[in-house]
Order: structure tokens, then C-alpha cells, then sequence
């Protein structure tokens, strides 16, 4: 090579030799800067697809061999026996031991998660993925998640049994974590291009505070106030009644009240705060989240004992929702549902009882308007003086930005959510109301947990049930010496009726929550002489309770038919409640199509639309995948809702309203089937029923045939519906997309386009109980593992999982596939 | 010859502690040490280093099963095939070596080597 440049004056040469020598290894170092870190939502390519540390480092096979783990943490060696679902069954000498393993095998299965959970509920995901969280993390961060996080942690300090099994939980966690190397971590850290933290106590209230995110948020009071505004006392309370047409209550009906009532706030004059025309984007509670749960007793029951089943719905989501684990000490033998960030097992059983839990749904967000004294908001007008504003920073971390810092003022009822000057997460946005929320309050949920996980009988699970707060669930409860009962349950604020129906005055007292209803006089019922308790998010009681808990519940189809199956149940074995949790049936239509296809104008129809209607007329009203009836049903009613109510109660950017139940909507056809909401006010011709029921069945098919063609198979449910099981970091690869599954909203089986039964449990009391259980997902929150998925299918066809419920860590049985000892 | 599989041996050693650069560094110094010519270099910097991240990820592949480097190739390249992330490796590995063998042979020439090619400048009529 050389020689062939011998021609040329040798400077040049040497010029060439040393630009090369130069660039070419700048070039390079350049190169694998620029892989080595992560741009935007562009990976760092290098480190991800190196074999030794990146993404390959996250394939797993099935691991049967034995592991003996010095981790330097325990009291004494404990036991760890993995079966063939990966769950963990841990044998601890003591409690300190057990939450510790929990802790770690927890982490070691779902880290990522954990921490992605509990950063999201601090608002902390700028930090992970930069500004296009910000707005998200400002809005959990002025609802004051970190305010309750902190009152929350030091409720759990206080007391030592609910301190020690925090503060182990995270000493097993940063076991995992202190000896993980990068080429360890879970995929999504590799991903978004960041390393685990070490966990604290307070992320576990964090976990807390994320789970009241999700289920004690509800709030209409914005909308009723505009729906008062615009049509008075008279309609709001007959269109909007504080108890539904139809329904039949978790508490039965006629169920005595065993208390003496403390006394009731009264309803102050002027209750409603006069508002001017407001709006806010608040993010509206999803009715698809609720759950099921209900329990038959020994007379209903093949083998005499109780059977209890539950099924939380929630948004699925990958990792999944629940991780199974059975935690073993001298003193404790609890088998069931955990979730990662929390210490003990929430809903499960031991060898004497089983619990379950549903959402209540109570009132526990209300919203106050605030006078402030001048525009430096020093101090706020309360009780006829000047009180003083305090203010709390929220420093935000932002991915390759420098921090935001976020100034929130808080009166005594809440922190001020959106101030004037300030740009708001939604586009109108009301200026200067406080948030009030139970999240906000100290409590020691964990205590609750705890005791369950150790009850022995109906007293310890009422013992154990006056510690929750929030988010409020019924429990439903059976054991081994044949009660069973049902309690929904949490902190309820003592309040005048309707009291946060609507927007509160912030500068009146009596506005203001007044204490709360005794914990033993929340509603409970035991052993009813129906022979069996349930819940499905529907009204807690009937009007005879002497409390107001909410206006709203669940609408009552789920647990109507859950209390048609069950009454008419005998000689219950597991299986049957089993099918009960599949259950199809869509009580909404089997109620309204006789109603509603008698008024279609089928003269009106194309012959498209004709056979729309036909379908439905021969439809049997089941959710199954191939039906055809319930994507029409649906889009129909859809419709129809918007029909009769859009006019009157439009949703626009500069008003919100919301539409009447319905519930309320479907009594109006049957019982005033003339009355005047059928009219579209925007045009000039009366319409009737009859005309808004066929102008939106021809809107629904005509809107069904763009979506999906022509009416035929693409129609049918389970394509329609394409169930999503969506990875927390919305990564389509690592979800389960179009899932075949039947059901819906409204119906036993909950399983919506997006939410579903997060975990399906059967619990069959006895000498021995008999268990069984399911989640759509799978043990290990690694996409990499085999157990990543691998219960989805069991989820999907109805079956559940026989649950392996050892008594000692010497059991033998063909399902144990491993043993791990951490010293 | 020996340069290759010095790069892949070397290389293979050094990532099972140092970071997944230290490939580069390797095939940088074997290259440094003795190389022939730029595409030679190159190469046996690209080779050595596509060899042991395509081996290993082979390796994993094989051990595990392919669901993963399916969902890994959907997730990267939107398409749910395993010989993409497959590929991928390789050809990034591969270059990474490729280059930093190439700059070892540059900089050699630039410096090492000058030495002995003055030397023989002299000794020409």
C-alpha cells in the first residue's frame, strides 16, 4: 500500500495517514457514544443488543434446578418451594422473615413494575420517559398523592406488627436489588435507559395511594352542578335519583340494622354551591371497573362447608395485575392474591377463612370552591375568618431536561388542584376548587390485611376490618365453622344526604366532612336466610340505612344475576361457582329489547338494518364470541343513550354534563314512554321513542358497517370487543392483543375491550380447603419468561388452576418444581 | 488469522465483566498489535466481533426458544420474526468491531508502523 502512494510529496501522505488515524477513531467513539445511550423513545441499541447484557440476557427457559441464596437479611434459613405456575410458597420461621421473602421474590419476579407503579402515583414518570408525562405527573402530584403517601407511611410506622412487615418487605426488595447487575435488570429498564432504585416504606403506601387512584376516584360533583344549573332542583333529582329504578343491594333488603345511629350532619340551608358555569376535564370513573364476589352458605353448599368466589375487574394490564404467593410462619398459613409493593396477601384464605374483596364506589372525592383574601393567596375564608393557605413544592425530575418545580397550595380541606395563572391539564378548567379526598387521610390499610391473613373466625375479620380506609371494598367473608358475610367497608365520611353530590362551598363549615360513620356501623350482614352473600358494585343498602355513603353505584344488572344464579343454586360444588364467574348473560338486554324492538319502525329499514333487527330478535341475549347480537345491542344502545340525551344535556368544551342512568333512561320508556326528553329540542319536529329507537338502530348498524363491512362474521363479539392486554408501558409487543373472550360490560363476566377479571378465585371451606384461581398473565413480569403468559389461556376458556395449598415445606407433590432456601 | 480469533476469544472474555463496549476495545488492540492491511482489519474486527454476539445470542435463542426474539423483533422492527434481532446483533456487533479494528490499523499505520516505513524510505536508491 505503501508503494502506491510513493508518487505523491510525502506530506500529504503523512497528512492522510494522520486525518485517518484521527477521524476514523473519533468516528468510532462517536459511533458507540451515540448507542450507548437512549434518544427520546429510541433505545440504546448498543447495550440492548449485546448478548451479554442486553435484551437476549432476558430470555429465560424453565428453571428446575435447587438454589441455596446468602442474602444476609433473614433471622433464620427459609424455605421457598416454586410449583409449576412459578408460585412461590414460603416456609419463614418468623414474620420478619416472611415479609422479607416476599419481598425479594416478589422483586425478583416484577420489579420493574413495582417501581414503575409507585413512580407513576409520585409523579415521577417525567423522569423516565421525559416531558410528555409532565402534565400526568403534575395532575397526581396537585391531587396530593405525596401528601397521602406521607400520612399514610407514618399511620404504618405507628404500629409495629403493620412497621415490621413495611420495613421487611423493602429489606427483601433491596436484597434483590443491591446484588442485580445490569445485565439482570428487567427488560423495560433496558428499554427506557435506567437503573432500580432502592425501595423505601413509603413507596409501599405509594402502591396504596395508586390502588385509591384507581378505585376511589369517582367524581361527578363538576358535571351535577352544571346538570343543576341548566335544569333545576326538580329534573336533577328526577332524572338523577339517589336510588336506582331497579335494584337489589349487597345488604338485602330488609336487613336490621343492629346499631343506634350517631347523629347526621343536617343538611345545611342553601346546600349547593353556587357556581358559576364551570368546567373540567376530571377524568371520569370507568364503570367497567368493579368486581365480583359472593359466598353460599351450608345450606346451599354439596359438601356443608361455605364456598366463596371473587373477581376483581380491573384495566388488565402486563406484568400482570396480581402475583400469587403462599406465605407460611408458626403463627400463619395463607394462600392467595398479592399485589407487588404490598406486604401480605389481599385476597385469599387460610386454613380457616376466606375474603374477598369488591369496590364500593363510595363518595370520597368531593370538591370545596375557595375564596382566597387577595391574589397572593396567603389565606382562604372559613368559618367567618382568614385562614391561613399553606404551600407544598413538587420538584419534577425531567429525562434531559432541567427539574420543573410545581407550587401547590392546600387549605384544610385538600390541595387546590388548578389555580388561576397556571396551565391547566385540561382546557377549562375551574380555578381555585380544593380537593378533598379519603387518599388524603391517614390509615393503616396494611393492618388490615394482616389480620385477614391470620383471622380464624367471623370476630377476627370484623376485628380486622375497622383498621381499612381506603379504598373502600366490600369484603366478603366465609369460614370453616360455616358463616359467611358480607360488609362494605371503609372510612366514610359522616355526611348530610347528597352532601358532595354536587360542588361544596369552601367557606362554610357545615360543608365541610364532619367525622365519619363509626366503623362497626358501616353495613354488614351475616349468615342471611337467603343462604348466601354477593356484591357486584351495586347500591351497598337499601334506602332504609341510615347513612349516605353515595348517589350512585354499579349498575345493579351484574348483581341482579348473580342473585337470580345463586338463589336458585343447590348443593354447590366449586365448579358451579366457577361457571357463575363465566356467566354471559346480558340482564340489560334481556330487560330492554322487549321494551325497545317493538317501537323500531322495521318499514324504515334497509334490508341491511332489517336483519340487524332480526339478529336481535333471535338473539338469546348471551355475550359469547360468536354473537353477533351483542356488538349490535351495544352500538345500539350507545347510540340511543346519546339520542334521547345529547340535546338536553350536552358535553362540550365549555359545559360538561352527563346523561341520566341507564337505568333511569330505560324506566322512562317503560313507565313514561311520551315524555317529552325523547324530543330533539335542536330541531323542529316532535320526535318520539319510536323515532329516536329507530334513527339510532340505523346509525348503529350504518356505523357497525364502515368499522367492520358488511353485517357478518367480522361482526361478531369477540372481534368486535378484541379484549387488549395491555404492557403497563403501552409496548404492543409485549401485550396480548385480541383476546378471544366473550362477555362485557354489565355482565358477570366483565371482560370489556380494555378491563376484566384481573383474578379469579373459588374457595371451597372444609377440613382441608379446596382452592382454585386464575389471572390473565402469569407469575413472571419478564416478557422473556415462560411464565410470562402462560395462564392466559386457562383465563380465557373459563378454568382455573387447582391452587397447590401446602402444610409444610416436607408436603410432597408432583406439582412442586424446585426449592430455594434464602439464609 | 490469529487476529480473528484473538478478537473473538479476547472479546468474549472481556464482556463477561467489562461493559458491552470493551468488544470494541478489544478488537481496537489486537488490530493496534498486528494488522495487515484496512480491509483485512476491518474484517477480522467485524467477523470476530459478529461471530460472538451472533454465537452467544444463538446460544440463548436455542435455550430458551423463540418466542421472545419474535416479540423482541415486533417490538424493535415491527415485524414478529426471530432472524431480525438476530441479524441485527450481528450487524451491529460486526461494525463496532469492523470500525474499531479498522482505527487499531490506522492508528498503527499512522504511528507503529512509521517507524519501519521511513526506515525502508531510506534504504531506497
Amino acid at each position: 500500500m505503501v508503494n502506491l502512494h510513493t508518487e505523491r510529496p510525502a506530506s500529504i501522505y503523512f497528512l492522510m495517514r494522520y486525518a485517518k488515524a484521527i477521524l476514523l477513531p473519533a468516528f468510532t467513539l462517536l459511533l458507540i457514544w451515540a448507542l450507548n445511550r437512549s434518544w427520546g423513545s429510541i433505545p440504546a441499541f448498543g447495550p440492548l443488543l449485546s448478548p451479554f447484557v442486553g435484551f437476549w440476557q432476558n430470555a429465560e427457559s424453565v428453571n428446575t434446578s435447587d438454589e441455596e441464596i446468602t442474602l444476609n437479611g433473614t433471622q433464620a434459613p427459609v424455605t421457598v418451594i416454586i410449583d409449576d405456575k412459578a408460585v412461590p410458597h414460603v416456609f419463614a420461621q418468623n414474620d420478619h422473615d416472611v415479609y422479607f421473602a416476599q419481598g425479594y421474590l416478589t422483586a425478583r419476579d416484577r420489579l420493574w413494575q413495582m417501581e414503575f407503579q409507585t413512580h407513576a402515583a409520585a409523579g415521577r414518570v417525567s423522569e423516565l420517559v421525559g416531558e410528555r408525562a409532565l402534565e400526568l405527573d403534575r395532575y397526581n402530584r396537585r391531587l396530593g398523592m405525596g401528601f397521602g403517601a406521607e400520612k399514610s407511611v407514618k399511620a404504618m410506622m405507628d404500629d409495629p406488627r403493620s412497621r415490621e412487615s413495611v420495613e421487611a418487605y423493602t429489606a427483601g426488595v433491596n436484597a434483590w436489588i443491591s446484588q442485580l447487575k445490569p445485565a439482570q435488570y428487567p427488560l423495560e429498564y433496558k428499554l427506557l435507559g435506567y437503573a432500580p432504585e432502592p425501595w423505601q416504606p413509603i413507596k409501599c403506601a405509594y402502591f396504596l395511594k395508586y390502588m385509591s387512584g384507581v378505585l376511589a376516584l369517582g367524581a361527578d360533583d363538576l358535571n351535577m352542578s352544571n346538570v343543576l344549573q341548566k335544569a333545576g332542583p326538580a329534573v336533577t333529582a328526577n332524572l338523577f335519583p339517589d336510588y336506582p329504578f331497579r335494584e337489589d343491594p349487597i345488604i338485602p333488603v330488609g336487613t336490621k340494622w343492629d346499631f343506634k345511629p350517631v347523629k347526621i350532619p343536617a343538611v345545611p340551608p342553601a346546600s349547593v354551591s353556587a357556581v358559576g358555569s364551570l368546567s373540567m376535564n376530571w377524568a371520569e370513573h370507568d364503570p367497567a371497573i368493579g368486581s365480583n364476589n359472593w359466598a353460599v352458605g351450608p345450606q346451599k353448599s354439596a359438601t356443608g362447608y361455605p364456598i366463596l368466589a371473587n373477581d376483581p375487574h380491573l384495566t388488565l394490564s402486563l406484568p400482570s395485575i396480581w402475583y400469587q404467593m403462599q406465605l407460611v410462619t408458626p403463627t400463619m398459613n395463607v394462600y392467595g392474591a398479592t399485589m407487588p409493593g404490598a406486604p401480605g396477601v389481599i385476597i385469599g384464605f387460610n386454613k380457616q377463612v376466606a375474603w374477598g374483596v369488591t369496590n364500593v364506589g363510595a363518595d370520597v372525592l368531593d370538591f370545596y370552591q375557595i375564596k382566597f383574601r387577595d391574589n397572593r393567596h396567603l389565606d382562604y375564608w372559613h368559618d367567618n375568618r382568614w385562614k391561613p393557605v399553606t404551600r407544598r413544592i413538587e420538584r419534577i425530575k425531567i429525562k434531559g431536561q432541567p427539574d420543573k418545580v410545581d407550587t401547590v397550595l392546600y387549605t384544610h380541606h385538600g390541595p387546590i388542584m388548578y389555580m388561576e395563572g397556571q396551565k391547566p391539564f385540561a382546557r377549562n378548567v375551574p380555578v381555585g376548587y380544593a380537593a378533598r379526598w379519603i387518599g388524603h387521610e391517614e390509615s393503616n390499610d396494611f393492618l388490615t390485611y394482616y389480620l385477614l391473613d391470620r383471622a380464624a373466625n367471623h370476630a377476627d375479620y370484623r376485628k380486622a376490618l375497622s383498621y381499612y380506609g381506603a379504598p373502600a371494598q366490600n369484603f366478603v367473608f366465609a369460614d370453616v365453622a360455616k358463616d359467611i358475610a358480607i360488609s362494605p367497608n371503609g372510612r366514610f365520611p359522616l355526611k348530610w344526604k347528597d352532601q358532595g353530590k354536587f360542588l361544596l362551598d369552601g367557606t362554610n363549615p357545615a360543608h365541610d366532612w364532619q367525622g365519619w360513620i363509626p366503623a362497626e356501623q358501616n353495613p354488614h350482614v351475616k349468615n342471611p336466610p337467603r343462604g348466601f352473600v354477593s356484591s357486584a358494585n351495586q347500591s351497598s343498602t337499601d334506602t332504609t340505612y341510615p347513612y349516605y355513603i353515595n348517589w350512585q353505584f354499579a349498575p345493579a344488572e351484574r348483581g341482579t344475576r348473580i342473585n337470580q344464579r345463586l338463589t336458585a343454586m343447590q348443593q354447590a360444588t366449586p365448579d358451579s361457582l366457577r361457571m357463575l364467574q363465566n356467566d354471559n348473560l346480558n340482564l340489560r338486554a334481556q330487560q330492554a329489547l322487549p321494551i325497545f324492538l317493538p317501537y323500531v319502525r322495521v318499514e324504515k329499514l334497509t334490508a341491511e338494518q332489517k336483519k340487524a333487527v332480526d339478529i336481535l330478535k333471535k338473539w338469546r341475549y348471551n355475550h359469547d364470541i360468536a354473537e353477533i347480537g351483542p356488538t349490535l345491542f351495544t352500538e345500539w344502545m350507545r347510540q340511543y343513550m346519546d339520542g334521547v340525551w345529547r340535546d338536553d344535556f350536552p358535553n362540550t368544551d365549555s359545559t360538561t354534563l352527563r346523561y341520566p342512568s341507564f337505568d333511569r333512561t330505560l324506566q322512562m320508556a317503560e313507565q313514561e314512554p311520551t315524555a317529552h326528553w325523547f324530543d330533539d329540542v335542536t330541531t323542529t319536529a316532535p320526535e318520539t321513542i319510536g323515532d329516536v329507537l329507530t334513527q339510532t338502530l340505523k346509525l348503529a348498524v350504518d356505523s357497525l358497517a364502515r368499522q367492520h363491512g358488511p353485517l357478518g362474521e367480522s361482526w361478531q363479539w369477540g372481534k368486535h370487543k378484541a379484549t387488549r392486554i395491555a404492557h403497563l408501558a403501552r409496548l404492543d409487543a409485549l401485550s396480548a392483543l385480541n383476546v378471544q373472550i366473550g362477555g362485557g360490560a354489565g355482565i358477570v363476566n366483565a371482560t370489556t375491550e380494555r378491563t376484566g377479571p384481573s383474578w379469579r378465585m373459588v374457595v371451597a371451606l372444609g377440613p382441608q380447603p379446596k382452592a382454585y384461581g386464575v389471572y390473565p398473565g402469569g407469575q413472571s413480569g419478564n416478557p422473556g419468561s415462560p411464565y410470562y403468559l402462560n395462564m392466559l389461556e386457562t383465563w380465557r376458556t373459563g378454568q382455573l388452576n387447582e391452587l397447590l395449598y401446602l402444610q409444610s415445606a416436607q408436603d410432597k407433590n408432583p406439582a412442586i418444581k424446585r426449592r430455594i432456601i434464602l439464609k | 488469522m490469529i487476529q480473528l480469533l484473538l478478537i473473538a476469544i479476547l472479546g468474549l472474555l472481556a464482556q463477561l465483566i467489562l461493559p458491552w463496549w470493551s468488544l470494541a476495545l478489544v478488537a481496537f488492540l489486537v488490530c493496534l498489535w498486528r494488522s495487515q492491511s484496512a480491509s483485512q482489519a476491518f474484517l477480522y474486527g467485524f467477523l470476530g466481533a459478529a461471530l460472538v454476539w451472533l454465537g452467544y445470542a444463538l446460544l440463548i435463542y436455542l435455550r430458551t426458544g423463540g418466542d421472545f426474539t419474535g416479540r423482541m423483533g415486533e417490538l424493535l422492527f415491527k415485524v414478529n420474526n426471530a432472524a431480525l434481532p438476530m441479524l441485527a446483533t450481528a450487524l451491529l456487533g460486526g461494525l463496532v468491531g469492523g470500525l474499531s479494528g479498522l482505527s487499531g490499523f490506522f492508528i498503527r499505520q499512522a504511528f507503529g508502523n512509521q517507524v519501519a516505513s521511513h526506515a525502508a524510505g531510506h534504504t531506497r536508491p
